[in-house]
């Protein structure tokens, strides 16, 4: 005893500079991060805030009143062109990001599943468009929908139709298809993630139990994939409902979505409290559209058992 | 020799079934040139507890597999309940699997997970949350069933993985390593209630380990294999006791192999001169091949035994301590025996001071010439 007693006090000092080591972690970490966090501070947090204080302000040609008013939110949110405008982008990214995860969805599964030796090679050859620039993939886009476009002049070549269509191209479904496009691979990366992650003896201990291959990939596969499912919508959903090159290049007069009236606010316009408190208004009903969208896959996964 | 865990038989002698449940013929699995199972052959009873033993890699897994449409032999054929399985998926097969990492579906909790394959039969009214709860009972889990499988100990788990198949009412559970991830301790307790949970519901069990102690201790008979060949199928006392060849002898604990030289062959009986222990007449094992004119006979450490003072014995042999090892309530010691080119390992228990011979004395060991089995080298 008395032996363990002498042995204490120079535990107890090793133990409290253990301690103080680790009171500092929070302060190395803060250190790792640091020049990420200035970053993102200053090019991300402080633009945030000046938008959002612009939207409580007016405009007078070139100055800038000051005082606090509401108006330019009354007129994001009553003004038919805005909330036309607001509804076609959130109709436009959801069906989206719909048709996104659900062509992703495949893919993603037989890479994981039946891919084999050569998974890395299929991812590799999924990243291969974002070789060239995303406004040369919308370009070509173009020209496979547009008026004398690879479509219209394959399917006049098949004598489907007799003139050239017009309904392709410059409308929110050229827009649509554009998008999906260009998005899917960044579905297919998470979904494929979350698949590898699937523990395949418990698809067994599903067979082993009586299921087939459909009832096992309905109860234990796809219910174990969800997070990649809401990943890989959220991270078609947000930014596509802001975005502003496809609509201006493929949407026309029809296609046009709310980021194109922010750009015109901020420039044609010069309504910069206006443009600041459309933006406001999209970036709220972004993150409460992307929470309901957790919500509901989050519902059916436990509807699924 | 470690602490050997001893299991109470509640129904040791039960009559057992000679009916066949599992008929495997021929069966050879092939991956390119390598065969993972060459041409076993083997039958195992209805009711029985039966467990494959071996090495990793020997093919046990795979033939446990191959039972459950997990794997399909690549010549052969396998039959369950007299009805061959070939063409028969996983998903309709009268087996089914405890699977070595339990593969409890981690988004479901205790009761969905053991209901999981009830599910699709559509039982009417309550049925399935007795056979639930039936089946909770009959592995202690009692009052956990709306536990998250993150929420369960490896033990618990464990449990749930058995009460899932179980509920199935299968004709055949198989058992793949169902307790190499539990600590010893409760390795033992599940070793004894795994046994007394197969009396008690009289399925056929069919285990797979690499265990020799467990497969003894649970087994009312085991195939050893190795290299995807079944060297020898026979109960644990058998098996134990007359091993059919030198790699059986040595995968279930320590042997001790004296060279011997064959005076006499005749039909059921050896005759035979050792160096050591004389001239001996032994049981001839029915699969032995005469290896020259030479045999390999071999002695279990604990069926020497160490004589004391004057104590004599009606065979005995002598020699010198040249090493101890103390184990608790056993001893290792090490004696080497004038003639033998390798010294004898002998197990002695504790209560007469074998823990206390220093190295160097001079001993001698009682032995019972039933003893020393011949057998294949």
């Amino acid at each position: 005893m008395t032996v363990a007693a002498e042995g204490l006090p120079p535990l107890r000092t090793t133990r409290a500079r253990r301690n103080a080591l680790l009171q500092s972690e929070p302060v190395q970490g803060f250190a790792l991060i640091s020049p990420t966090l200035l970053y993102a501070l200053i090019l991300l947090v402080l633009p945030i805030l000046v938008v959002i204080a612009h939207s409580f302000w007016t405009q007078h040609y070139l100055t800038i009143d000051r005082t606090f008013t509401l108006e330019n939110y009354r007129v994001a949110l009553t003004e038919p062109i805005y909330r036309d405008l607001l509804w076609r982008s959130l109709y436009i990214s959801l069906t989206v990001s719909l048709f996104t995860v659900v062509l992703a969805y495949p893919i993603a599964y037989f890479i994981s599943f039946h891919g084999g030796r050569h998974k890395s090679l299929w991812l590799f050859l999924i990243t291969i468009p974002f070789w060239t620039s995303y406004l040369l993939r919308v370009m070509s886009w173009k020209v496979i929908l547009g008026y004398n476009g690879v479509l219209n002049s394959g399917l006049m070549g098949l004598g489907i139709i007799d003139e050239p269509s017009t309904a392709l191209l410059y409308n929110s479904s050229a827009v649509i298809i554009t998008l999906t496009h260009a998005w899917a691979a960044f579905a297919i990366l998470p979904i494929f993630v979350s698949l590898e992650k699937v523990d395949r003896t418990l698809v067994e201990a599903a067979t082993d139990l009586g299921d087939d291959p459909l009832r096992s990939f309905l109860r234990v596969t796809l219910p174990l994939s969800a997070p990649g499912i809401i990943s890989a919508a959220l991270i078609v959903m947000i930014p596509t409902v802001g975005d502003y090159v496809t609509p201006k290049l493929v949407g026309g007069k029809d296609g046009v979505m709310i980021a194109n009236t922010i750009q015109a606010q901020f420039g044609k316009a010069a309504n910069w409290p206006l443009g600041a408190a459309l933006s406001v208004t999209t970036m709220l009903i972004v993150s409460l559209m992307a929470g309901a969208t957790v919500l509901i896959i989050r519902t059916l996964q436990r509807m699924a058992r | 020799m470690p602490e050997q865990p001893r299991i109470e038989r509640t129904h040791a002698d039960r009559i057992q079934s000679e009916r066949p449940m599992i008929e495997i013929r021929s069966v050879t699995r092939s991956y390119g040139a390598f065969r993972a199972l060459d041409d076993a052959s083997l039958t195992i009873r209805e009711g029985e507890f039966f467990s494959l033993l071996g090495p990793s890699g020997c093919g046990k897994t795979t033939l446990l597999r191959m039972i459950a449409g997990f794997d399909n032999p690549t010549s052969g054929s396998i039959a369950v309940g007299g009805q061959s399985m070939e063409g028969i998926p996983a998903n309709r097969r009268p087996t089914n699997m405890v699977f070595q990492s339990y593969a409890i579906f981690p988004h479901l909790n205790v009761e969905q997970n053991v209901a999981y394959g009830l599910k699709r039969l559509k039982l009417r009214g309550g049925e399935e949350k007795r056979r639930v709860e039936e089946a909770l009972a009959q592995v202690s889990l009692t009052g956990l069933g709306k536990r998250l499988a993150t929420e369960l100990s490896g033990g618990q788990r464990q449990r749930v993985a058995l009460a899932r198949a179980l509920v199935m009412r299968p004709k055949v559970l198989l058992l793949d390593e169902p307790l190499s991830a539990l600590d010893k301790k409760l390795r033992e307790q599940m070793q004894v209630e795994l046994r007394r949970l197969q009396q008690a519901v009289g399925i056929t069990f069919v285990l797979v380990t690499h265990d020799q102690y467990e497969a003894l201790a649970m087994s009312d008979r085991i195939a050893v294999m190795f290299g995807g060949k079944i060297a020898q199928v026979a109960s644990p006392k058998e098996i134990y006791q007359r091993p059919v060849n030198r790699q059986v002898a040595d995968f279930l604990g320590g042997m001790n192999f004296v060279k011997a030289e064959i005076v006499e062959e005749n039909g059921a009986s050896l005759i035979v001169d050792t160096l050591g222990f004389g001239r001996i007449k032994t049981d001839k094992p029915k699969a032995f091949v005469r290896n020259g004119g030479g045999a390999t006979l071999g002695i279990r450490p604990e069926r020497l035994r160490v004589l004391w003072d004057n104590a004599t014995a009606k065979f005995e042999v002598a020699g010198k301590v040249v090493e101890r090892h103390y184990f608790g309530e056993i001893t290792h010691l090490i004696v080497e025996i004038p003639g033998l080119e390798k010294p004898l390992s002998v197990t002695e228990t504790n209560d007469f001071g074998a823990d206390d011979i220093p190295v160097g004395t001079s001993i001698r060991l009682a032995y019972d010439p039933e003893a020393l089995v011949a057998m294949a080298d």
